[in-house]
């Protein structure tokens, strides 16, 4: 703007010191690069988007199906979707090709959690099966507006003159997958913006870096600093017409408009203004705009960021942040997909007192397994799972050799699940299981011969060693939060009744029979030997049911499930008084397979003063069981702090107790003096030399994140060297990030993959998205995509860093050769009587910025590299001026703007004292003031130029190309514009012609400019080798190091390896949720043919009841995440 | 980025130098082996550089007299001051003696002080296109000239503006009081401005055969003139009109307010100045015409020799050897500070 009304004010005679096309050429260029650039930008944007908005998904249209694109959903369509499908809009189900029209949906995209849920239609849609029963219906829904609560919803449907109620149960999200379900039609209630997804990503704000605030203050500054000057050299003119200037009328008189000195100083303000604007230049944007844009593409261009598996690579998608990614302090990691890769893998097992899982060579020693180990061949079983890999052969010889207690390991793994098989055609199996983990264990019975194959109600078949042996399943004995167990009884073909159980170790131990003592020793050790792996563990145990017993409980147990009141409290009883007794088989360890060189990333990001926050949606031991395998928790910390409280009062005891712990009794202080406490932590974080992390769920969180307890909770997490958010809400999400943001004058980047991270990768500083899986809601918000997790070392160790530092010595040296260029004026304005006569000739002025000296700078912002890509990975310290801001504030620029100032002061005087007494070799003029400029602009060219020089770390061709490059083209366009040519066709315009002939034919000049050149650089080179010698940073000693190297020829160093070195424990192989024991015994999810054959009249008046039991449980874990939810509808219409 | 190919690995990134940020380059270090050399390097470059050029300029002459009010000139001065006595011509004579004896060719130059050529309004009140004989601008001046486009009549003023309008009107002649008799200094007062100047940046405007006068027929001549810019050398009717040398000099704006401009060189094709000036008494005339009391100005005559780097010039010898101690006793401080410091690579541990 303010280049504007300079150049309107240009147009003005009485003040315009300068030709229009000074300001309008730089000007021009500048607005084209600007819109070519946003244009592109946008046009990107707008691709990616349409890939998006032109999915298709089949739509209802009078009475057929049609492919419609998914920005063409309307509310009201009735879409049908099918299996693996993401959900398009929010949808409320109608029908399923499901019995009792219930369908499945994982939901990771919006909650991180990766188990497949449950939806139901109302019964009385369940039935609209075809479509012409379809294009019928004409129901009429009234539900709540549009919000952001993913775990709730209300409505009512209102058809054929009845009422239904509605709620989240019979919703599909936008964002879910279906899975499981061949088909199932929906009605769409919110699309587009209006889902619940979009609800919840947050505003799109407009992202500016720190860099960029600094870059607008100091143009302020700037700004008031040409207005002082102006302001100086107005009064000067004042004074001078007063005493001098009005004697020399006779010669120049004042303009008719002008009455009195004090108005020629008034208009020579606006002169000068308009003269020294070049302090702020225009170029200065666009610049940074070129050269952001250039980082980005180095980015995207990075092969140490490619993934070959899915042939993706990094992409950044904002070009405007780049040099942000060098200051980043707190990391927001999302944990499903981002730091894990959502995959469970049986890795281990521990049978009867024997580990089997790692492979010896033939000294007996451990062997790492790589991919190229050979791995234990299941093919003589018909119906093994390729995907399924294991290196150990001991285990198959000892299964072979029909050990008892291996064969009842794997035949307990695979009958005590809740795994649904599908057999899609012979041979081919396939598991549906409600968690990983639980899929997992049973994909290894299977490769293990203990195939399980079919599942009625109340018969299990497995196929053992290849014979079908079918289970008659007694009883389910399902899994829950306080049981942390599961156990199911089956009769086997000899007729004997089996109990098997499987749980967290802490909960089987206790239930052993006292004849397993010697075992649960050893299976104790090697349990500790897996989970200092970092591996999940189970413990295994099982149990001869005698007849009689059996019988007995059998009916209390039958009686126990038709109770109404306390039904959840007998069943437990009663569940622990059969699970008493157990015989150990042994135990299994499950790999929660990290994304690759996680824990690497980790310990080096930590190593740059860079602090991880995990901020997910899962189970709290999920959680910190992933903290424990990335070594973000430790054994060796000093306290984990779990923090669950469910009151405000109880979390606001725990921080409390927590801080105190950290500082010591009586220093922490009260939130009554908040600031005083913010002073003390910062001051402590340094000090403090003990570990500590930080563990707290979402519903704690919720709590603490109450105005009044905030700050307890940033500085207690802040001393903390790790932080594990687990139960939190997308929005809880954001909140977090919003509060470190806001607190702590930091740089904050969210990482995530989901559409649950959306909002907190919106809000953070940097938002991160891991590409190259199936959603794209999290890239498509993100400033920054990447394959995995790893790459962020790379993105913010090398790329960021260096944009950093690019971006800062650019800066630098653009605003020096600025006020080197621009201030030269200021001091000719003492000798010219304040007249606001340039120094240089006009194009000079118009063309410095933007050619003699523009791509010198560039060819430094884009290539400069002060160490290597290898040394900045390998010193990860090198990151840490970025955060603390070292490289370019306000102190720079003072120091910037002292050397300008001098710079420009030599520039002027040198040649002044010179040309006072100058002539040409044949005696004629030399101390015009055109050959004055000549001389001056040839000095700060040339000055400049080396400045660049020294200035540039990493001169590659193109940085010689440009610099040598610039000179040349200096000295081509000075001739060109000064030759008779240019005078004849525009002769106003060029009225320096042939001056540059006279002048740089001279010795005199060119010894003029060799000492204004020597005098300008040599105080700064002298400094800066002094302050390398004296005082060297990190970076410095790495450069140092470097060149050492160099020298001795190429040294392969081998990063070392991050040991995990964990002795925690976590048995967390289930869903948080209730299982779906209560499902399989009542045969709801069998297809109806299977039911039809094995149903029995005795569980029929029972299975009506199941889905309000899970719905009731719902809707208690649900109150987690939202208290202000009322109380759930009563879905009465289920039961009509 | 780019166009996608087929095949697993078609997004994969070029494995080019330049993608990969791994362009062969040259990474200089600020290292004692490089600094410390150059320092003492420029410091004697410096050092021999200053020593010859103050060997160089010892060898030059100069002699400057300010003739404001000195000798006769006092009356002119005070004459001068009231202008309605613009017109009233008044000559006056100074004398200045030569104690030594000027080799070589000898300028004679006149010299201004506070005079303010560099007054941004003063600079741009010129026609650049008039000057070059554009024959439209000869009869309408460019509102740049403003208020000395037109003269009294109405006529343009060619050449317009306040420099040609200021224009240095005083004239000499030099005299050399030899034992025989005055003998009179030939000057070379043509040849005295830049070649460009005189044949592309001026040149008189020119209609078929017509003569200057007939040319400029229709222009008045500028406020201050006492005659018209085709008569400005009356004995040379080739250095008259925009080509005049007097008048490419003045027309040269100084960058300072206190300059010199070349009058003339010496002739030095008889004697006794085949040698350049002998040394002796000589004597000024001077028609003194030009004004300098409203602005406090000061006027001089300047005799000088010149070097290959221009004439009397005491300031760079004098600045390079300056520098050259500055640079010197950096270094010496840097070196003393890289053994103390530096030199056992302490501070470069890790």
């Amino acid at each position: 703007m303010s280049e504007l009304r300079y150049f309107s004010s240009q147009l003005i005679p009485g003040i315009s010191s300068l030709s229009w096309f000074t300001t309008i050429v730089p000007l021009v260029m500048v607005l084209v690069i600007t819109a070519v650039k946003d244009a592109t930008d946008d046009y990107f944007r707008y691709k990616s988007d349409q890939q998006v908005n032109n999915r298709l998904s089949q739509v209802l249209i009078s009475g057929s199906l049609q492919n419609e694109k998914w920005m063409k959903i309307r509310v009201g369509d009735i879409i049908k979707l099918e299996n693996n499908q993401f959900v398009a809009a929010d949808i409320l189900l109608l029908s399923s090709c499901e019995p009792y029209g219930l369908c499945y949906i994982e939901t990771a995209e919006l909650d991180g959690e990766t188990n497949l849920k449950v939806r139901q239609a109302l019964t009385i849609t369940s039935d609209l099966g075809d479509l012409s029963k379809l294009t019928d219906f004409d129901g009429k829904v009234i539900c709540e507006p549009p919000n952001n609560k993913l775990d709730k919803f209300t409505g009512t449907l209102f058809w054929r003159d009845s009422k239904h109620p509605l709620d989240n149960d019979n919703m599909l999200l936008r964002g879910c997958v279906l899975r499981n379900t061949e088909w199932c039609f929906g009605l769409v209630i919110f699309a587009g913006l209006q889902t619940k997804l979009m609800q919840n990503c947050g505003r799109t704000t407009f992202k500016s870096t720190s860099i960029d605030k600094l870059m607008n203050t100091l143009v302020l500054w700037i700004f008031a600093f040409l207005i002082c000057m102006g302001v100086i050299l107005a009064i000067g003119n004042t004074i001078w017409e007063s005493w001098t200037g009005r004697h020399f009328q006779v010669f120049l008189p004042w303009d008719e408009f002008q009455s009195s000195a004090v108005f020629s100083g008034f208009l020579t303000f606006w002169s000068y203004i308009i003269i020294l604007n070049t302090v702020m230049p225009i170029s200065l944007y666009v610049s940074v705009e070129v050269l952001r844009l250039g980082h980005s593409y180095f980015i995207n261009w990075d092969q140490r960021m490619y993934h070959s598996q899915t042939d993706t690579a990094a992409e950044a998608r904002t070009t405007t942040l780049n040099e942000e990614l060098g200051q980043v302090e707190y990391v927001f990691s999302d944990k499903t997909g981002t730091l894990t890769q959502n995959i469970m893998v049986f890795k281990k097992c521990s049978i009867n007192g024997q580990t089997y899982g790692d492979v010896y060579d033939e000294f007996k020693q451990k062997v790492e397994i790589t991919e190229k180990t050979a791995c234990v061949d299941f093919s003589s079983n018909l119906l093994y799972d390729r995907g399924f890999k294991f290196y150990d052969c001991r285990l198959v010889e000892a299964i072979k050799l029909e050990d008892p207690a291996a064969q009842d390991f794997f035949r307990l793994l695979a009958l005590c699940h809740t795994v649904m098989p599908e057999e899609k055609s012979e041979g081919h199996l396939v598991y549906q299981a409600q968690s990983p983990d639980e899929g997992a264990l049973v994909t290894a019975a299977r490769n293990f011969g203990f195939v399980f194959r079919a599942r009625t109600p109340e018969t299990i078949t497995l196929c053992e060693m290849g014979r079908a042996v079918t289970y008659q399943l007694l009883a389910i004995l399902d899994f829950n939060n306080v049981r942390k167990r599961m156990s199911v009884i089956v009769r086997n073909p000899q007729g004997q009744i089996k109990l098997y159980s499987k749980g967290a170790d802490t909960v089987i131990f206790d239930l052993l029979d006292p004849s397993s003592e010697d075992l649960k020793c050893t299976t104790s050790v090697h349990l500790n030997e897996f989970a200092g792996e970092g591996l999940r563990t189970l413990a295994l145990a099982y149990k001869d049911l005698d007849e009689d017993h059996f019988e007995v409980w059998m009916k209390k147990f039958l009686y126990a499930s038709t109770v109404i009141e306390n039904r959840e409290d007998q069943l437990a009883v009663l569940f622990e008084e059969i699970e008493q007794g157990l015989k150990l088989l042994g135990a299994t360890a499950i790999e929660d397979k990290l994304q690759d060189g996680v824990p690497e990333t980790v310990a080096s990001l930590n190593l740059a003063d860079i602090k991880i926050w995990v901020l997910t949606g899962d189970k709290l031991e999920t959680a910190m069981n992933i903290g424990y395998s990335c070594n973000m928790l430790r054994d060796d910390m000093n306290e984990v702090f779990v923090l669950t409280g469910c009151t405000l009062l109880e979390v606001q005891q725990q921080l409390r107790s927590a801080k105190e712990q950290i500082l010591g009794p009586g220093r922490a202080s009260s939130a009554g003096d908040v600031e005083k406490a913010e002073m003390f932590a910062d001051v402590l974080e340094e000090t403090i030399i003990e570990e500590y992390a930080l563990v707290i769920n979402g519903h704690s969180l919720a709590h603490a994140m109450e105005p009044q307890l905030e700050h307890v909770l940033l500085d207690l997490a802040c001393l903390c060297k790790t932080v594990i958010c687990c139960r939190v809400t997308p929005m809880q999400k954001a909140q977090v990030v919003e509060l470190v943001k806001r607190h702590k004058r930091a740089v904050t980047l969210a990482i995530g993959d989901g559409a649950n991270d959306v909002s907190m990768i919106k809000t953070a500083h940097i938002g991160v998205g891991i590409s190259g899986q199936e959603g794209m809601q999290a890239v498509l918000s993100s400033d920054y995509s990447v394959a995995q997790f790893r790459y962020l070392r790379c993105l913010l160790l090398v790329h960021g860093r260096w944009s950093y530092f690019r971006m800062c010595n650019f800066l630098w040296y653009f605003f020096y050769k600025n006020f080197a260029f621009t201030l030269v004026h200021f001091w000719y304005g003492f000798f010219c009587g304040f007249s606001a006569q340039t120094v240089y000739d006009q194009w000079f002025i118009t063309l410095f910025n933007i050619v003699y000296t523009s791509l010198p700078v560039l060819a430094m912002g884009l290539f400069d590299q002060d160490v290597s890509d290898q040394n900045s990975l390998r010193y990860p310290s090198l990151y840490k001026p970025g955060q603390q801001n070292l490289l370019f504030n306000k102190r720079q620029f003072f120091l910037c703007l002292v050397q300008g100032v001098s710079t420009s002061s030599l520039l002027f005087f040198i040649p002044f004292a010179a040309f006072s007494v100058m002539e040409k070799e044949d005696g004629s003029d030399l101390s015009g003031q055109q050959v004055f400029a000549v001389t001056i602009a040839t000095s700060l060219v040339i000055v400049v130029t080396v400045q660049i020089g020294l200035d540039t770390h990493y001169w590659t061709v193109v940085n010689n190309f440009f610099v040598w490059g610039s000179l040349i083209v200096y000295f081509a366009i000075l001739f060109a514009m000064q030759s008779d040519g240019m005078f004849g066709i525009f002769t106003s315009n060029f009225p320096f012609v042939g001056t540059a002939r006279n002048c740089l034919s001279e010795k005199s000049v060119w010894l003029v400019i060799l000492l204004t050149t020597v005098v300008c650089v040599v105080p700064g080179l002298a400094v800066s080798f002094l302050r390398v010698e004296l005082f060297p940073t990190l970076t410095d000693k790495v450069r140092h190091v470097q060149q050492f190297r160099k020298r001795q020829g190429p040294q392969e160093q081998s990063l070392r390896r991050v040991r995990r070195t964990s002795s925690h424990r976590s048995a967390y192989a289930f869903s948080h949720q209730q299982g779906y024991g209560e499902l399989i015994t009542s045969g709801k999810n069998m297809k109806m043919s299977t039911v039809s054959s094995a149903s029995s009249p005795g569980r029929t008046p029972q299975s009506s009841t199941w889905i309000e039991n899970m719905l009731k449980r719902k809707n208690a874990v649900s109150c987690v995440f939202d208290e202000s939810t009322g109380a759930p509808l009563k879905t009465d219409s289920t039961e009509n | 980025m780019g166009k996608v190919k087929p095949g697993p690995l078609s997004r994969r990134p070029d494995n080019s130098a330049f993608k990969q940020q791994r362009l062969p380059a040259w990474s200089p270090m600020l290292t004692a082996n490089t600094v410390l050399p150059f320092f003492y390097f420029m410091a004697l470059i410096c050092m021999l550089l200053g020593v010859w050029l103050l060997l160089t300029v010892q060898s030059t002459q100069e002699l400057k007299l300010d003739y404001t009010e000195a000798g006769t000139c006092d009356i002119c001065f005070e004459k001068r001051k009231n202008v309605s006595n613009a017109d009233q011509p008044c000559s006056c004579t100074v004398v200045l003696s030569i104690k030594k004896a000027f080799k070589g060719d000898v300028f004679f130059y006149y010299g201004l002080q506070n005079f303010h050529q560099n007054l941004r309004r003063y600079m741009d009140s010129r026609d650049d296109a008039q000057m070059v004989g554009r024959k439209n601008n000869l009869k309408s001046p460019s509102t740049y000239c403003l208020p000395f486009d037109k003269d009294k009549n109405g006529l343009p003023v060619a050449p317009c503006g306040a420099v040609a309008n200021s224009i240095f009107n005083d004239s000499f002649t030099l005299r050399y009081m030899a034992p025989s008799g005055s003998v009179l200094v030939p000057l070379l007062r043509k040849g005295i401005s830049w070649y460009t100047d005189k044949n592309i940046k001026y040149r008189n405007p020119s209609n078929g055969n017509m003569t200057l006068p007939q040319v400029f027929e229709g222009t008045g001549r500028p406020l201050y003139w006492q005659k018209p810019v085709y008569d400005l050398d009356p004995h040379d009717a080739t250095n008259n009109g925009f080509i005049n040398d007097d008048l490419i000099v003045w027309m040269r704006e100084a960058a300072f307010p206190n300059f010199k401009k070349l009058y003339g060189v010496l002739y030095r094709a008889n004697k006794p100045f085949v040698n350049g000036l002998p040394a002796g008494n000589y004597s000024v005339d001077i028609s003194y015409n030009f004004p300098v009391k409203y602005f406090q100005g000061r006027k001089e005559v300047v005799l000088t020799t010149l070097t290959w780097f221009g004439g009397q010039n005491h300031f760079l010898p004098i600045a390079y050897l300056v520098t050259s101690c500055l640079i010197l006793l950096i270094a010496v401080i840097l070196t003393v500070a890289w053994c103390k410091f530096g030199k056992s690579g302490r501070n470069m541990e890790e």
